[in-house]
């Protein structure tokens, strides 16, 4: 059996282009063309949401410029350092996350940040990487479908980072954080027994979470979502505020920089979260179907990298940072278009933010580094 | 292979294990391989489900988008126009209202108030202390509770006034320190304010703030819209009469807005329309010297043109400031004036409604003329008392003892009042009503003030409906002599003794002179009704018989004005009256010294000069003051002397040649 037999989907193949200098330094070419045409798209928008502030614009092509820089460095290093260096990441990621129960700075009423002298940072970040990291190594152990025990081990790994991220009370990036590792468990090939059994449970535990769990503007959050005119100059003012935006957009939008509730301020942190309602108002349903369109483009080629894995851990792996994706993409623009409840979520390679930028950049360059080492793992795995 | 509970699996598993029947001689890399296949499968199926779902969440991403993009697309692009563009009413300056010599007696001045702009940014309670303190405002701590309330429940982009009417020194020390406060601000608009305060109040009237019911008012109206912004309405007096005139269109500036209500830029503007400037006929100087003769009495007097209408001077004593209410009067100060007994609220010139008393006698004897009950010449014995046949009520004369022979002149000039109950008596009430009705009595005068009585033209009719008594004869009598049922307005009998002044001929009493466009300078002149012969006076001669009987009042050798009038430059023509309040009983006297002091004689007079052409008609009424010739009777020359002497010297005075009239019982007079 070769490998040219095993490639079943699409033009995959790391024999042909051995030679071109983008293979030969681990880059994906169409993903990297995707990437680009978004993170282009998103500096209009960021123009044009920032209130037309050309240093904030200059800031973020830096942090973009630099996320890239990382994205190559990342795709260079073969995955299998990576699922070697899962544990220690893990661990010193979950010391990390003890340190800001115990030392975080406070913002917003909640813990999130940590102060180590040189640098601030959020621990809980770090796992939207680790995670799918470490749960693609656990699982990879293994035979696929995971056992019984090895599904309960792979819970735990989830569990622990996930419940001290809903301690500081973070409870946006806990749950990423946990779909993050689930996705991965799912993709592993979870039984469906689980599947059940958790919604079931998860249904059982909703009145339970609302009265002990949940602190009260989170609960107010959810109210808000089922209806912003309740308190439509507190809670529901930015989800109102938001859906007024997008709807007036229409088909065609207002126009770059003509948008009024974005440029009079009507609009709660329009370079960040909510930037979706200013790119959704300036260019209408178009600006979105060409913002879809390019994340469908970038998802798909992840996808065709993904079911061209052969190995185990990458396809865990690769299958999770894609599916995250998707979501992160579908509970921004949920939420901002007030389906979902609020939660600190940016729009991916949209939003303003060196973070959020690096996480996404260093989770593509691990794709990048399966896809182009993979003859190398598939020999050594021989 | 590996323990499963899944269905699917199951299939699955049964699958390979066939494939690993067939193959059973397979080694374990084949094996592997196997455990490779399933794992791809299995791996594949998942990656597609994913894939499914994630479709899906565009899907919904995209059916919801579509839902507020093309469907609700109306609906919240008109909400963001709303965010956006505010439509800020621009207030029309109100019109100036100026006396005939272009005095101002209404005018706009500006006051500056401290406005709060509630924001998220800045602590709304905090900011108001420090105010507080900074500019010693003296808020109570009740104050603070209700400007927070109002922040909050305030409408959008409205500020909560945190103090109006600052002093200089207040805004210099706030222009100092508006630093600290960006939410605040200082904005100055303008306030009504009458400068000679009590003494044109029931004439200008005021404005104070739109209450309720003004908003009702304006709405059943259709006028509401033209009030958006607007903080004062016309309450009183011409502010209220001619509130359209005044008032103005409404402008409107659309702009657009940013979140923090701050205006970013103007879309549209379209300018107000002024409020038109008023002349009113009044002369400000007499209106002031009017004020200064009454002192403490209690009544009113109206000067009017008798050839015009035109009221010169009209004023109510006690009057009171009406500035107060502009501002918004406090309820303790309402109370007091309330409760005042001189009662400064009433206007007693249009509101009052008076028994006339002898005033009314010419008038009588223009009746009597027309309707052929007297002649002029024809002598009639007055005697101490009338008494109707068949009755032993005696009607006394105001002199004990009468007054002997008489003709229709010395009846006016001596105020003779058995000759009028016998003219009553003989005419009977359905003709003197038709009559009062001619002169204007009992119906509204047509004065430029909402605040006007009727009075009483008193008939038989009346009675019935207002006592459910039939009339009886007794009633009549009194009537004569200005008593009985009969209450009249100042306005009223100002306006009867008008007609007979001039010639029949009936002016409406106005107090506008004209209207002027602030802006076109376009002038609008008031519109007198067309005067009409109300009288319908059979003869000239009747009418010229009873102006000379008035003229005897005060220039006779017994006139009962005679001593008011004496010396003047100008010949005048009057008429005294003394109004019982109370009926005196049978056989008793009256005695000023022992009656209540509420109860005591009104004391009236109506005047007019020159005599030929008259420039000036003055009608007094006093309150519980006694007799009309001693109290009245110098009030009106007052008046007068001011009008023709002081104020215009330069007008008509007179006949210069006199010329002698035969009158009465063979004297002569000399008339100018």
């Amino acid at each position: 059996m070769t490998t040219q037999d095993k490639v079943t989907l699409g033009q995959v193949n790391s024999n042909k282009v051995q030679g071109t200098f983008f293979s030969r330094h681990h880059i994906d070419l169409p993903l990297l063309f995707g990437l680009f045409a978004a993170l282009c798209f998103s500096l209009f928008v960021l123009y044009s949401a920032s209130g037309q502030e050309l240093d904030m614009l200059l800031r973020q092509i830096t942090r973009t410029g630099a996320a890239f820089l990382l994205m190559i460095v990342v795709a260079q290093i073969p995955p299998r350092l990576y699922a070697k260096a899962s544990i220690y990441l893990y661990i010193v990621g979950l010391i990390l996350l003890i340190l800001v129960e115990l030392f975080g700075d406070i913002s917003k009423g909640a813990q999130r940040w940590l102060n180590l002298g040189f640098i601030r940072i959020q621990p809980s970040e770090i796992f939207k990487v680790v995670m799918p990291l470490c749960v693609a190594t656990f699982l990879s152990k293994t035979s696929i479908p995971p056992k019984f025990i090895t599904t309960i081990g792979a819970f735990i790994i989830v569990g622990m980072p996930t419940v001290l991220i809903l301690l500081q009370p973070d409870l946006g990036t806990a749950s990423l954080v946990a779909v993050a590792g689930c996705i991965g468990i799912f993709i592993a090939g979870l039984s469906w027994w689980w599947i059940i059994i958790g919604a079931g449970a998860g249904a059982a535990a909703l009145p339970v979470m609302w009265n002990f769990v949940l602190h009260d503007y989170q609960k107010q959050r959810v109210l808000t979502l089922i209806d912003p005119s309740s308190d439509p100059l507190g809670a529901g003012y930015h989800i109102i505020q938001s859906k007024i935006a997008i709807g007036s957009g229409g088909l065609y939008g207002k126009g770059w920089l003509q948008g009024s509730q974005s440029q009079l301020d009507f609009l709660p942190e329009p370079h960040t979260d909510f930037i979706f309602a200013v790119l959704s108002e300036e260019t209408g349903l178009i600006g979105f179907i060409v913002l879809i369109s390019l994340y469908c483009f970038i998802i798909g080629r992840c996808v065709l990298i993904t079911l061209n894995t052969k190995d185990n851990f990458e396809r865990i792996l690769c299958g999770s940072f894609t599916f995250t994706f998707m979501f992160y993409i579908f509970v921004n623009i949920g939420m901002v278009s007030g389906i979902l409840p609020v939660v600190g979520v940016p729009l991916p390679l949209i939003s303003y933010g060196g973070t959020a930028m690096i996480t996404l950049t260093i989770c593509f360059g691990m794709i990048m580094s399966i896809h182009t080492h993979k003859k190398t793992s598939f020999f050594r795995k021989e | 292979m590996f323990f499963s509970r899944s269905k699917k699996r199951k299939d699955r598993l049964v699958f390979s294990m066939k494939k690993t029947k067939h193959n059973s001689s397979k080694t374990k890399a084949n094996d592997n391989e196997k455990d490779e296949e399933l794992e791809t499968t299995i791996f594949h199926s998942r990656i597609f489900i994913c894939v499914g779902i994630s479709i899906l969440m565009v899907i919904v991403l995209f059916c919801n988008l579509y839902y507020l993009q093309i469907i609700s697309y109306r609906d919240y692009q008109t909400r963001s126009n709303e965010n956006r563009i505010k439509v800020i009413p621009v207030v029309p300056p109100r019109g100036i209202i100026y006396d005939r010599n272009h005095v101002v007696l209404a005018e706009n001045s500006p006051v500056y108030h401290l406005v709060l702009f509630p924001n998220k940014q800045v602590n709304t309670e905090i900011t108001i202390r420090n105010l507080n303190e900074l500019l010693s405002l003296s808020l109570s701590e009740k104050d603070i509770k209700r400007l927070l309330y109002e922040s909050k429940t305030r409408k959008r982009f409205s500020g909560v006034e945190v103090s109006n009417f600052l002093t200089e020194e207040q805004i210099a020390t706030f222009a100092v320190n508006s630093y600290k406060y960006p939410n605040a601000q200082v904005v100055a608009n303008l306030k009504r304010a009458y400068p000679f305060a009590d003494i044109t109040t029931h004439t200008t009237g005021y404005v104070s703030r739109i209450n309720q019911n003004d908003v009702k008012n304006l709405e059943e109206a259709g006028k509401l819209k033209n009030y958006e912004g607007s903080t004062e309405i016309g309450k009183l007096g011409i502010e209220k009469y001619y509130e359209d005139y005044l008032h103005g269109t409404t402008g409107s500036s659309k702009v657009e807005v940013n979140s923090h209500g701050q205006v970013v830029r103007t879309l549209n503007y379209i300018p107000p329309e002024a409020g038109r400037d008023l002349t009113l006929t009044i002369d400000i100087r007499l209106q002031y010297h009017a004020q200064k003769i009454f002192g403490n009495m209690k009544g009113a007097v109206i000067a009017i043109d008798p050839s015009n209408g035109e009221i010169l001077a009209m004023y109510s004593n006690p009057s009171y400031d009406p500035n107060p209410f502009v501002r918004g009067i406090r309820s303790g100060e309402y109370r007091r004036l309330l409760n005042n007994p001189g009662h400064p609220l009433i206007n007693r010139a249009t509101q009052g409604g008076y028994a006339p008393a002898s005033t009314v006698k010419p008038l009588m004897c223009v009746m009597g003329l027309n309707e052929n009950l007297i002649t002029i010449t024809g002598s009639f014995f007055g005697p101490p008392y009338f008494k109707l046949p068949g009755s032993t009520h005696q009607f006394r004369d105001w002199r004990a003892w009468g007054h002997g022979w008489m003709d229709l002149y010395r009846a006016i000039e001596i105020s003779a009042d058995t000759y009028f109950y016998d003219l009553a008596y003989r005419a009977g009430i359905n003709r003197i009503h038709d009559y009062l009705d001619r002169f204007g009595f009992g119906k509204k005068s047509g004065i430029d003030l909402s605040e006007e009585s009727l009075g009483i033209n008193p008939s038989r009719e009346w009675k019935r409906s207002r006592f459910r008594q039939p009339w009886h004869l007794g009633d009549t009598v009194p009537i004569g002599i200005g008593q009985g049922y009969w209450t009249s307005t100042l306005v009223q009998l100002a306006k009867a003794h008008a007609t007979l002044a001039n010639y029949g001929v009936t002016n409406t009493p106005h107090l506008l002179k004209e209207m002027v466009d602030p802006v076109t300078l376009e002038v609008t002149p008031y519109h007198q009704e067309e005067p009409e012969d109300s009288l319908k006076v059979k003869d000239p001669k009747y009418i010229e018989a009873c102006r000379t009987g008035m003229y005897l009042v005060v220039n006779g050798p017994e006139g009962t004005g005679r001593r008011a009038f004496f010396g003047a430059k100008y010949k005048a023509a009057g008429k005294s009256g003394t109004a019982q309040v109370v009926s005196i009983k049978q056989g008793e006297k009256y005695n000023a010294s022992k009656l209540k002091v509420e109860h005591r004689d009104n004391a009236l007079f109506v005047a007019y000069a020159p005599f030929k052409k008259p420039r000036i008609l003055v009608a007094v009424i006093l309150e519980n003051e006694g007799g009309g010739s001693t109290k009245a009777a110098p009030i009106a020359r007052s008046m007068i002397d001011k009008y023709l002497i002081d104020l215009y010297p330069n007008g008509y005075m007179g006949d210069p040649d006199p010329q002698v009239v035969k009158f009465g019982m063979g004297g002569t007079v000399l008339l100018q």
